[in-house]
């Protein structure tokens, strides 16, 4: 999967009592390819869920395309870019990570209520017995820490493998092992050929980068790859 | 992982959410079905009272409040009896626009071993009966013999069993069909039957009459009025032409219960809008909360591969399953309440209520149905509306502001 961002741009509206808009992302060029963790550092406010919001689809640009194997995913109709989503992205966010109502493995399970293999299942007790979920499996959503709900939400990205992961903070509260655990499991979904887009604010994440860009103020500069 | 469970565990995953919803549904399907079986209850019932009077003008005895009387026997069932001197009859016969009369003769059986249970007897002269003959003859078509009776569909008694009043054995020849008045509580004899309890009754002990012979004696007239005479005047003459008796417009007596039954019957329209148009608007109101409330888990649906269809579909299936399931039970607690308890809530309106054939039933209970199932979904309607057009991107920048 190569995935290519041109020109992309967002503005955000500002309230009702002041006037204009906030221009959050300049506009930016980016190319993805499989195989490779791309990190995206900056501090917070800089515009960096944005970008990746827009590049996972979910968030349509003020200008510029995102083109997936050369299709243009904002032009797609909103059936159709659905099942890009479910079946090509995994998303791993930065809050509501997942549904109250229902248990640790049947949120891992959700993406299979839109377009099912058969194999998630199988998928799915890897992922948990690689996560260290097992013994919450059956647990229902709503009681879960900040670090279970994290490693649920990995597994979730996962589950379908796809072939781009975007990641918003993935690492953020979560202790250093735990940290370490989501960024292997990153890692060796990398490895497996899937593109991997993190961004964060912390440092030693850094160190996973094939590509390591940092965002200021709304632009992209490259430091690695 | 369904869609299916998705719903299922949505809807089973916040139980107060969702009994709240629950108990509107219920109450909304109740309210209208029920309401609309009372409704359509009495304004049979007041049919049937109509179609059961055959008569202008009903003479009753003035001292004995004889017109109250009537109507409780008539209306509501319960039991009594009256008397005047038979020379009415003659008297009312001397009266301009008089076509048709023909007397009646009440009795009350007694509460003891020498009858099978206390009822209303009414007795009628078979030769110059209009009133009652055309309708019992739906029942019994032979003129009655001789301790021969036709009982209402209130009475245990089937055709072919015997009936003990005052130690006489009555045969039934014939059982009427519900009509939802104090008809249904009585049993109709021939005038030479009840005329024999009348002696029966006074041989044990049960003294109806002070001195009068029973063959002196009659309790009402019917009377059938000349076509182009005034109702009203026939009336007024008997009231100022024969002592001692009350004639009563029929139809006066039904409007009296015609306007009891219109104030009744607005009532409960009002009650059917009022619950109707309120669990609608909590409805609206709790879906549009709900949906804010679960912006973010519809954010996240939306990631996985859920499309603005989906996403919709979602929400007023989770609508339509509760509002089908509490439509159910709300037809169904009010078929438990209203049914069975017909006789108490005729008796505390006193008003006649026949309750509608099935086919108006199963209609009434589709009306209700209908009502909540389509209310439901359409006041989620909006909500699922408001959350295809959520920008999921946004919802997870900003979080839960």
């Amino acid at each position: 999967m190569l995935i290519t961002a041109h020109g992309i741009s967002r503005k955000y509206d500002r309230t009702r009592s002041s006037q204009g808009s906030l221009q959050v992302l300049s506009e930016t060029d980016l190319t993805i390819e499989g195989g490779k963790i791309i990190v995206i550092y900056g501090r917070s406010g800089s515009g960096k869920s944005t970008l990746l919001n827009i590049l996972a689809g979910i968030l349509s640009p003020s200008s510029g395309t995102v083109r997936y194997d050369g299709r243009d995913i904002y032009s797609l109709p909103d059936r159709e870019l659905s099942v890009l989503r479910c079946k090509e992205v995994g998303y791993i966010p930065q809050l509501h990570s997942a549904v109250g109502t229902l248990s640790v493995r049947e949120n891992i399970l959700l993406p299979s209520a839109v377009i099912g293999n058969g194999k998630e299942n199988l998928k799915s007790d890897e992922l948990i017995e690689q996560l260290d979920l097992k013994e919450i499996c059956n647990v229902r959503a709503n009681v879960l820490s900040g670090g279970e709900l994290r490693r649920l939400s990995v597994a979730r990205a996962l589950i379908n493998s796809p072939s781009v992961i975007f990641a918003d903070e993935p690492t953020n509260d979560l202790d250093d092992d735990t940290s370490q655990l989501v960024l292997q499991q990153l890692r060796l979904a990398a490895q497996n050929g899937a593109a991997v887009v993190i961004v964060t604010h912390e440092l030693f994440a850094r160190d996973y980068a094939d590509v390591l860009l940092r965002m200021q103020q709304g632009s992209l500069v490259r430091e690695k790859g | 992982m369904s869609i299916k469970k998705l719903l299922y565990k949505s809807i089973t995953g916040r139980p107060l959410r969702s009994f709240a919803l629950l108990f509107i549904c219920v109450l909304m399907s109740g309210v209208v079905f029920g309401g609309a079986v009372l409704s359509a209850s009495m304004k049979n019932g007041m049919n049937s009272l109509e179609h059961r009077f055959g008569a202008d003008i009903i003479v009753v005895p003035k001292s004995a409040k004889g017109q109250v009387e009537l109507e409780n026997m008539l209306l509501q069932g319960t039991p009594g009896y009256f008397y005047m001197d038979k020379s009415v009859n003659g008297a009312l016969e001397k009266i301009n626009g008089v076509e048709k009369l023909s007397a009646q003769y009440f009795l009350v059986s007694a509460n003891s071993e020498c009858c099978s249970a206390k009822v209303q007897i009414i007795g009628f002269d078979d030769d110059t009966d209009f009133s009652v003959k055309p309708w019992l003859s739906e029942a019994y078509s032979e003129k009655l013999g001789l301790n021969e009776l036709i009982v209402g569909s209130g009475i245990s008694a089937q055709v072919g069993h015997s009936l003990k009043f005052y130690g006489v054995e009555c045969k039934t020849v014939g059982k009427l069909e519900s009509t939802g008045t104090g008809i249904d509580t009585a049993v109709y004899a021939s005038a030479e039957t009840v005329k024999g309890l009348i002696k029966a009754a006074g041989s044990k002990g049960i003294s109806v009459l002070s001195k009068q012979s029973p063959d002196d004696v009659i309790s009402s007239v019917y009377i059938k009025v000349q076509d182009g005479y005034d109702i009203d005047e026939v009336t007024a003459d008997i009231n100022l032409g024969i002592d001692g008796v009350q004639a009563v417009r029929t139809k006066s007596m039904i409007t009296a219960t015609a306007d009891r039954l219109s104030v009744f019957s607005s009532s409960i329209t009002v009650l059917i809008s009022a619950v109707y148009i309120l669990s609608a608007v909590i409805m609206l109101i709790v879906f549009t909360a709900f949906v804010n409330e679960r912006k973010g888990e519809f954010a996240l649906l939306r990631v996985i591969g859920f499309s603005r269809f989906m996403l919709g579909r979602q929400v007023m299936s989770e609508a339509s399953v509760i509002c089908v399931v509490g439509a159910l039970i709300g037809i169904s607690a009010a078929s438990v309440i209203v049914f069975p308890f017909a006789s108490l809530i005729e008796k505390k309106a006193a008003l006649p209520m026949l309750s509608p054939d099935l086919i108006s039933v199963v209609g009434y209970a589709l009306l209700a149905f209908a009502a909540v199932a389509v209310t439901g979904p359409l006041a989620s309607a909006y909500s699922a509306y408001r959350l295809s057009r959520i920008d999921t991107g946004r919802i997870f920048r900003e979080g839960d502001r």
